[in-house]
């Protein structure tokens, strides 16, 4: 066992930060350092241009999308390459997370069902950030139940007619285009009666609504759509198979590996070594060790598990299914810690942003944004039915509405 | 990065396993949990056989001198299979203890003879009600006699040779701590089995009236020594506990897909589901923290003691969490002396105080943490 790169590792890491040090945008390290957690200000510069011109000149370089082939803009990379690109950029893909849907998944989904032509018309911008896509998939009334989205879209000639309503939908209005799936048929069941689209999302129709977060930004959204007209060209696989071309997507978001979701242990654990209490700094309180230790370990934990995925990267094989535990632990860890922070804060942990007694932690902002992780991408309950089913072998759920016509499926509670 | 068990390794491991599901089912364990044998004799010789005693102990003191993964897998396995042998005491705990301590001569007089399972070993240093540390350490040395009692020890029925923590000073600090190796059947050593909540792993009072001891290490040194040791046993048996909560686990859920109520299995509602999901997701935190741990008690790395405590506390956690959702999920089969879960809780609870309280590593970690964060 040893943490060392292997001599052809240890050579793309050599170029890969000796080009990160010629070419990183030093000018916003300091303001992405400071950011509150979840969210990226620049002292007031724009955010989204900024983004953009960072993804520019990485895709100029060959630094974007790396396991994308080259004629898509990607470079070819091995998956271990692509985990030391995301080491080695740190702080500075904070600049990445309006690119995050669109390579995490669109691009993903468009390589195996866009036409060649359509791939290499689209792929590269999306690569480069010129063109940045998002997911309209969750519906007010399909969350966790994907597959009982009502959204219609009908045939109409050479076009589709969409009409309907999206939500949670993140980056929607920075958005160009976006992959839809949509109701083709509601007299099947709800699995069989589902096509993909993709569209733009200028489309004459589209109506985008920034949505209030309790963290006071605007990352989701709603989009309504009211007769937006999609040419069948834009179809992505076949009409009433959008499930199984959704579930392309989905596994493509879980896949993401190595980039290590955080839990804000190690800022909790300085704020224990400096936190003063009547009885001295609150580390030396038995039970504030006792807290520590138990996420200590679920933070080390994390860490070390994504080093045995990293592990079978390098070794050119499929990490196993302990990456699943990722997201679930760290939501719920992070909320814990964030909690337990102003806990230890007494009264004076109400205070927050520009009020807070230390501008220097996060833990008010940490506190707001995890309610989000535990939901957004697959909530704690579906990572748990995930694991159950798919890592222990225990039965899916009774489904009550399997092999019911959607449109016969109840839709009120009581 | 290669943050994994090598091939090799993993082919000990099957080994490992193919021997200890033959040779140590629940039946075997049962055996010494309700019969008058303190440990499984006939296992014991066939784990030394296999040479697996001897694993990380070095070749001219008789070993195999392949390495502490290689312990580490066959850990897992003996943790797995609740081997009622005295595997930890006499290699975890007192060849550990010779390796890091012993004289040249100590270590060709007693590591061969650990190596081979001819001789067994383990470390006393528990006294009382509390957790080990220099104040409670009673038993004292004076000319080359120890005079009083040791309890629980480990396997010290069993025991030939007794490595002691013992008093040699009264400055009030880790400098009053020596260690010193007895003779178990030496004349003033005083031996009797002490009931405890996992009887398939023996544990014995043992009292000590001017009993001959010889010095292992320098005088004033014992304490340091012990935390050592108790590092590298912490590892060691991370391995064991990660084993046993995985077993526990499968149980769990081999019950939960043949129980049915209410018309279906027991294992499609989603209380079950995410109980058992919950035991996944500890038992993998568990796991890779047991590989930090395993990396560096192999490489010698200086965070070992960092990376110790954070197996330790890990896989305590772990083996706990799986044993008693383990009998949750079989209802009231599970709290019946007949079905094997019971072996499982009392194990997991006993290792969890084994080498000190869950409270004392957590505490030990944070300490720990603290002072590489300021190096």
């Amino acid at each position: 066992m040893n943490f060392d790169d292997t001599p052809q590792e240890a050579a793309f890491r050599r170029e890969a930060r000796a080009w990160l040090d010629a070419n990183a945008p030093r000018e916003y390290e300091a303001d992405l350092r400071t950011s509150p957690f979840g969210s990226v200000r620049l002292g007031g510069r724009d955010v989204i241009a900024a983004s953009k011109a960072w993804q520019k000149k990485k895709a100029d370089a060959g630094w974007a999308c790396l396991h994308w082939p080259k004629d898509y803009g990607g470079r070819g990379a091995t998956p271990i390459e692509r985990v030391i690109w995301a080491q080695e950029e740190g702080i500075f893909s904070k600049l990445s997370q309006a690119f995050i849907i669109g390579h995490g998944m669109c691009g993903p989904t468009l390589m195996p069902y866009a036409t060649e032509e359509q791939k290499r018309r689209y792929l590269p911008p999306m690569a480069s950030g010129q063109e940045i896509w998002c997911q309209l998939f969750s519906e007010p009334a399909a969350g966790s139940d994907l597959a009982g989205l009502r959204t219609r879209a009908e045939r109409d000639g050479d076009d589709w007619v969409i009409n309907g309503q999206k939500i949670w939908t993140s980056y929607a209005q920075y958005s160009d285009y976006a992959i839809l799936v949509t109701r083709t048929d509601p007299n099947v069941a709800k699995h069989k009666g589902l096509t993909m689209f993709f569209l733009s999302m200028k489309s004459p129709g589209v109506e985008v609504r920034p949505i209030k977060q309790i963290n006071g930004d605007s990352s989701f959204n709603e989009v309504y759509f009211t007769d937006v007209r999609v040419p069948d060209s834009q179809r992505l696989g076949k009409v009433g198979d959008g499930w199984n071309v959704s579930l392309t997507t989905l596994m493509n978001e879980r896949l993401s590996i190595g980039a290590g979701m955080p839990t804000g242990f190690q800022e909790l654990f300085d704020f224990c070594v400096g936190a003063q209490t009547p009885d001295g700094p609150a580390i030396d309180d038995k039970a504030v060790r006792s807290k520590l230790a138990q996420f200590a370990v679920r933070a080390s934990g994390l860490k070390y598990t994504g080093y045995r995925a990293i592990s079978a990267l390098s070794r050119g094989q499929t990490p196993g299914p302990e990456n699943s535990i990722g997201k679930l632990v760290a939501g719920s860890t992070m909320q814990e810690i964030a909690a337990f922070a102003l806990d230890l804060q007494g009264p004076s942990g109400m205070l927050a942003g520009k009020d807070q007694l230390s501008q220097d932690t996060q833990f008010q902002a940490m506190l707001m944004r995890s309610a989000a992780t535990r939901i957004e991408g697959g909530t704690d309950e579906v990572l748990r039915n995930i694991i159950a089913e798919r890592v222990l072998g225990l039965p899916a759920d009774m489904r009550v509405d399997k092999d019911v016509p959607f449109n016969k499926i109840p839709t009120r509670g009581r | 990065m290669n943050f994994e068990f090598s091939d090799e390794q993993l082919a000990l491991r099957d080994q490992a396993r193919r021997f200890l599901t033959d040779k140590s089912p629940p039946k075997a364990v049962r055996a010494i949990l309700d019969g008058k044998d303190r440990f499984d004799r006939a296992l014991w010789k066939g784990l030394a056989d296999l040479g697996f005693m001897g694993v990380a102990i070095p070749e001219e003191f008789g070993g195999l001198g392949a390495g502490h993964l290689e312990l580490c897998v066959i850990a897992e396995e003996l943790g797995r299979a609740l081997a009622p042998v005295p595997f930890s005491s006499s290699i975890y705990l007192a060849a550990e203890a010779l390796m890091l301590a012993g004289s040249d001569a100590q270590k060709r007089k007693y590591l061969p003879k650990l190596a081979s399972g001819e001789m067994i070993g383990t470390l006393a240093f528990s006294e009382g009600a509390g957790n080990p540390s220099p104040k409670n350490i009673r038993v004292a040395a004076s000319g080359g006699r120890l005079a009083g009692e040791k309890n629980p020890v480990a396997d010290g029925d069993v025991a030939d040779l007794i490595i002691v923590a013992a008093r040699t000073g009264n400055a009030g600090g880790e400098g009053d701590i020596s260690l010193f190796l007895v003779d178990a059947k030496a004349e003033g050593v005083t031996r009797a089995a002490v009931e405890t909540l996992d009887p398939t792993r023996a544990h014995a009072k043992i009292s000590f009236a001017n009993a001959p001891a010889e010095a292992l290490g320098a005088t004033g040194q014992g304490w340091r020594i012990l935390q050592d040791v108790l590092d590298r046993a912490a590892v060691l048996t991370a391995f064991e506990q990660v084993g046993g909560a995985d077993r526990a686990l499968e149980m769990a859920r081999d019950y939960a897909l043949d129980r049915m109520a209410f018309g279906r299995p027991i294992g499609s509602f989603q209380a079950i589901k995410h109980m058992l999901a919950d035991m996944y997701v500890a038992a993998t935190l568990a796991r890779s923290n047991s590989y930090y741990g395993a990396w560096a008690l192999s490489t010698g790395a200086a965070e070992l003691p960092k990376a110790a405590a954070t197996a330790r506390v890990s896989a305590t956690q772990a083996f706990q969490l799986c044993a008693k959702n383990n009998i949750q999920t079989h209802g009231g089969m599970g709290f019946t002396w007949e079905f094997d879960c019971h072996l499982y809780y009392r194990r997991a609870n006993q290792l969890a105080l084994s080498l000190g309280s869950q409270s004392h590593w957590e505490d030990k970690l944070i300490e720990r943490m603290r002072a590489s964060n300021a190096a």
